[in-house]
């Protein structure tokens, strides 16, 4: 059997999302134990004096990469048949940058703002709202920014397909880049620690 | 090091009554580890990886043919997210509802379940949850304009390498830390 899943067999639309839920429910498990459901914690990062949500994300984005490139080597898993989302230098920078002014004014990203009300946070569910009047305002008010993303899109652009050098290369390097990039935020952490909240 | 936050937050609470001690959390590495996992069965069954804000569309959907029906069939931007149906049989909705779920029991079994507002102590609730409506309006622009969020984006595309997801991370990682110092009492 080849990966992934989907594209060897046909799942039913009920099995289709009962595989969402039970992976959701990893994911926000994750989430919350990470302390994401907390907006001080999420913004903690950007003061330097606690950086689990870079060290969380990197090893996450490492280790899912790692298994896929393994998985792929081993022939178990079709590169090919992974939907990659067609980039838009422009869009994802300009996008990035309006989203990271979001994230710090807001404390919450649209996933960790679901563990958030989860469990009570008020800023939360206020967050979610905002989330929702946001989405809603995009697609009524400005409709024309998506045509400029497609006129503007470079297509599907992984670094291996851009640069010829394996998955695994980068994987590797990345490992060996988060080893590094670990000592260096217990230094930040140690640096900052005054800014960390007492109480 | 995580203590010092669990503690914070029981000693600003003002419910003496509970006796649970929030629990630290977990080791972010191995959380970090655990969440590349659930991302690569998330690729090993679906082809796809995750994703959040797609949810946000669909209540949006779903909430405003509650309201004007005739204006979402007339809208393709709202339309199609009934082209399966109902919007509420989305799958990214059904992951988030799961999210939700999971979060919760985390919540519980780490004893952190808490009515409350997060804010340094130099901001006021009020202040805090207005800041908190405006930065998700912000961020869900983001995210429309961006095709993806921390989910859709940063973990889902950086785990392929996608060029796109990584110009996306990088960009959201310098206008938060240019920001930081001009929000800073809402933290600190």
């Amino acid at each position: 059997m080849t990966l992934p899943l989907s594209s060897s067999m046909e799942l039913t639309v009920a099995a289709d999302l009962a595989i969402a839920f039970v992976l959701g429910t990893g994911f926000g498990f994750c989430l919350e134990r990470a302390g994401f459901g907390s907006a001080r914690k999420l913004t903690a990062v950007f003061y330097l004096y606690d950086m689990a949500v870079v060290k969380v994300m990197f090893t996450a984005i490492v280790t899912a990469m790692t298994g896929i490139a393994v998985l792929s080597v081993a022939g178990m898993l079709d590169l090919g048949e992974l939907y990659v989302e067609p980039t838009s230098l422009a869009a994802q920078a300009v996008g990035g940058l309006v989203f990271g002014a979001g994230f710090i004014v807001g404390g919450y990203c649209p996933g960790t703002s679901i563990a958030a009300v989860a469990t009570g946070r008020k800023d939360g569910i206020a967050f979610a709202l905002g989330m929702l009047a946001g989405v809603l305002a995009y697609v009524e008010l400005t409709p024309g920014i998506d045509g400029w993303i497609k006129a503007n899109a470079q297509g599907e652009m992984t670094l291996p397909s851009v640069t010829g050098v394996a998955m695994g290369w980068y994987a590797l390097a990345f490992i060996a880049f988060l080893l590094f990039a670990g000592w260096g935020m217990g230094k930040l952490e140690g640096r900052f620690g005054h800014l960390r909240p007492r109480g | 090091m995580t203590h010092a936050l669990a503690e914070d937050r029981l000693s600003a609470g003002r419910d003496t009554r509970s006796v649970a001690v929030p629990q630290p959390y977990w080791n972010p590495w191995v959380v970090g580890f655990l969440l590349g996992l659930v991302l690569l069965a998330t690729y090993a069954i679906t082809g796809r990886g995750l994703g959040a804000t797609a949810a946000f569309g669909a209540v949006d959907a779903w909430l405003a043919n509650l309201v004007a029906p005739e204006h979402v069939s007339a809208s393709a931007a709202l339309a199609k997210y009934f082209n399966d149906g109902s919007p509420l049989m989305s799958w990214t909705l059904f992951l988030v509802a799961g999210a939700f779920v999971g979060a919760m029991v985390s919540g519980v079994l780490g004893h952190r379940m808490k009515w409350s507002v997060e804010r340094g102590p130099q901001a006021t609730d009020n202040r805090r949850l207005a800041l908190a409506f405006a930065g998700g309006f912000v961020a869900a622009y983001g995210a429309k304009i961006a095709k993806g969020c921390t989910s859709g984006q940063a973990l889902t595309g950086g785990a392929i390498l996608n060029v796109g997801s990584l110009v996306f991370m990088l960009a959201v990682f310098a206008s938060a830390y240019a920001l930081a110092w001009f929000v800073r009492k809402e933290w600190l």
